[in-house]
């Protein structure tokens, strides 16, 4: 950061009164970063859930696909209620174009939200009390014959939807990171490189919590190696992006969204060291879940943040374009 | 398609009256700004916003004049407005459509498409389109496209009493511009340059550029603007590598060691044919 300091001396950067350049992100708290939380979170989750079907952890599968259907609709929720227009969010799939990060993401939410509720199908069609998460009782297997129809159809639609999820669930958990870094925002746009493995740790660390908080911990082994394989891509992803963007990483260590990141980055990292022990005890799980949860949202509000303030102070925009041009002309 | 028009603002003969802002907000009915005392010179608008589509900068500077005296004050005023990109961001990152470019080239927000998700805000390389808070959709400079249809120019160029603002066909206004930019240097205005007129630069060239007396960031300018979207594939080739590194490492959470010790059930999908069915198995153990 000093270094940086003396490479690019107050001096030489010139502002029209301190005004910004750029218009900083208008969109609101919480709904906006709560969403990259849901949406991320959704998504790891049907990738879990997917594989926690095929490898037969059924209970773990059964948690996790509640909690990817649960997050892509309420992430699509507060989507729409960010939109300074709510009755019209159906004007996000008017079209669909390429080039615009936020309609691809629509499309690839919608899909998330319309598979993981699918998919829901198949545990809800195994009847009561068998299927749900928190559902312990051990009857309705066959041997229902009225649902016996139902049954034939409804499970496998909802495997194959759940199948589908896996495809639209990684897409969903890093989506966002496109999302954010296609703006003139520098600390958001310099970043596209680690902002996916950023959000993809990150999303990887709240699924595996979610599905450690809500599984028998017996059943749960998997959730906590997801955890914390996200913790540790996360925290790696975070350091390497503010060590790269040198001047531009100066904005994720300052001020409000500074204290945001470092507290996002010791909630993960505690969170997933405690997530390796915590098949020991519920209390463990509990204290390793919610430190990994907040660590996510922690660092969503933080990157946000960020983007705030470099869009906010003109030097972000005005030094990196002033030294590109140096550049090349020299 | 129409020929592609645009404005050439020639600041080094605009005299800061701020005809071209009413003539802007009386024809386009825009609401005001709230009236905010800027503390900064004669500037009470700020900065181009939702409801601010041409934007007057007054700037003070204490510096040599050519010609002149030493250490003479001198004032830049300058008329800002939406560049209507060749490569243009906001219509670009625009999810509803609502953005669109018309037959003059120039890009126009459709108030009746917009749902106000307000990406084209921070994409705008210039800071030029934003949400109006009341009303929840994005406005901006619409190059007054219902004039143009009607064959009339713009407000603000009708408007300007000095011709600091002209519009017209783009090539010719290129060209005039360059002519006049050499006369200023020929004059001894060194410091006198063309911005945004070069198809070769970051945005593909602005249908609105401008001539300036200092450097565009001394005017609340960019000094090097780019579309954001120029990078878009190469984003998304990160984001594919992230997505696919993130398959991998949930897939070896359940095939890895750990993730096939401890778990519900040895049955894989075929298990579903079993009893009580894999949903049923063990549910409700082990806590």
């Amino acid at each position: 950061m000093t270094r940086e300091r003396a490479v690019v001396p107050e001096a030489e950067f010139r502002s029209y009164y301190g005004r910004p350049v750029i218009k900083p992100p208008i969109w609101h708290e919480p709904h906006m970063p709560t969403y990259l939380y849901l949406g991320g979170m959704s998504g790891v989750s049907s990738m879990m859930a997917v594989m926690a079907r095929l490898t037969g952890h059924d209970r773990l599968a059964a948690t996790a696909r509640v909690a990817a259907a649960a997050g892509a609709a309420s992430g699509a929720a507060l989507l729409a209620a960010e939109l300074g227009r709510p009755e019209r969010f159906l004007n996000m799939l008017r079209i669909f174009k390429p080039t615009s990060p936020m309609s691809v993401g629509s499309w690839i939410l919608a899909a998330q939200g319309g598979l993981s509720a699918a998919a829901l199908a198949g545990p809800l069609n195994a009847g009561p009390p068998g299927g749900l998460p928190h559902a312990g009782g051990r009857t309705g297997g066959p041997g229902r014959a009225p649902a016996g129809v139902l049954h034939g159809v409804l499970r496998p639609l909802g495997d194959a939807a759940l199948l589908a999820s896996g495809v639209t669930g990684p897409l969903t958990a890093t989506y966002t990171a496109v999302l954010v870094a296609d703006t003139a925002v520098p600390a958001w746009h310099e970043a596209y490189r680690e902002l996916p493995f950023l959000f993809a740790g990150s999303a990887m660390a709240a699924a595996g919590a979610v599905s450690m908080l809500g599984t028998p911990r017996v059943h749960a082994g998997p959730a906590r190696v997801v955890a914390v394989l996200g913790a540790a891509v996360e925290t790696v992803a975070g350091e390497v992006m503010e060590r790269r963007l040198g001047f531009l990483g100066e904005p994720y260590r300052t001020g409000r969204a500074g204290r945001l990141m470092r507290t996002a980055r010791a909630l993960t990292a505690g969170g997933g060291l405690l997530a390796a022990v915590a098949g020991r005890s519920r209390a463990l799980t509990v204290l390793s879940g919610l430190a990994l949860t907040a660590g996510s949202l922690c660092t969503r509000f933080g990157i946000l943040e960020a983007g705030r303030a470099s869009a906010l102070d003109p030097k972000y925009t005005v030094v990196p374009q002033r030294r590109r041009l140096r550049a090349g002309a020299g | 398609m129409a020929e592609r028009t645009g404005f050439f603002t020639d600041t080094s003969v605009c005299i800061g009256c701020k005809a071209c802002e009413v003539a802007c907000k009386e024809w386009n009915q825009l609401p005001d700004d709230g009236f905010v005392f800027q503390a900064t010179s004669y500037d009470n608008t700020g900065m181009l916003g939702a409801s601010t589509w041409r934007h007057v900068a007054f700037i003070e500077q204490s510096r040599p004049v050519p010609g002149g005296d030493e250490g003479v004050e001198r004032w830049l005023m300058s008329s800002d407005v939406c560049k209507h990109c060749t490569h243009a961001a906001c219509l670009d990152v625009c999810p509803t459509g609502a953005l669109f470019r018309t037959e003059f080239d120039t890009v126009v927000v459709q108030p009746d498409i917009c749902n106000g998700c307000g990406y084209c805000v921070p994409a705008c390389p210039f800071g030029v389109i934003d949400r109006r808070e009341d009303d929840g959709r994005a406005w901006k400079c619409t190059m007054c496209y219902d004039r143009q249809r009607g064959g009339l120019e713009p407000a603000c160029a009708k408007a300007c009493p000095t011709d600091s603002i002209q519009f017209g066909p783009l090539d010719e206004l290129r060209e005039r511009a360059e002519e006049r930019v050499a006369r200023l240097r020929a004059d001894g205005h060194e410091e006198a340059r063309l911005y945004g007129e070069s198809p070769s630069d970051g945005v593909g060239g602005a249908g609105a550029f401008f001539l300036l007396l200092d450097e565009p960031e001394a005017y609340g300018l960019p000094p090097d603007p780019v579309v954001t979207t120029r990078d878009l594939p190469a984003m998304w080739r990160w984001a594919g590598a992230a997505a696919v590194s993130a398959v991998g490492a949930v897939a070896l959470a359940f095939l890895g060691p750990r993730g096939q010790r401890g778990s519900g059930g040895s049955r894989g999908w075929g298990g579903s044919r079993g009893p009580l069915g894999p949903l049923g198995s063990r549910a409700g153990g082990g806590r």
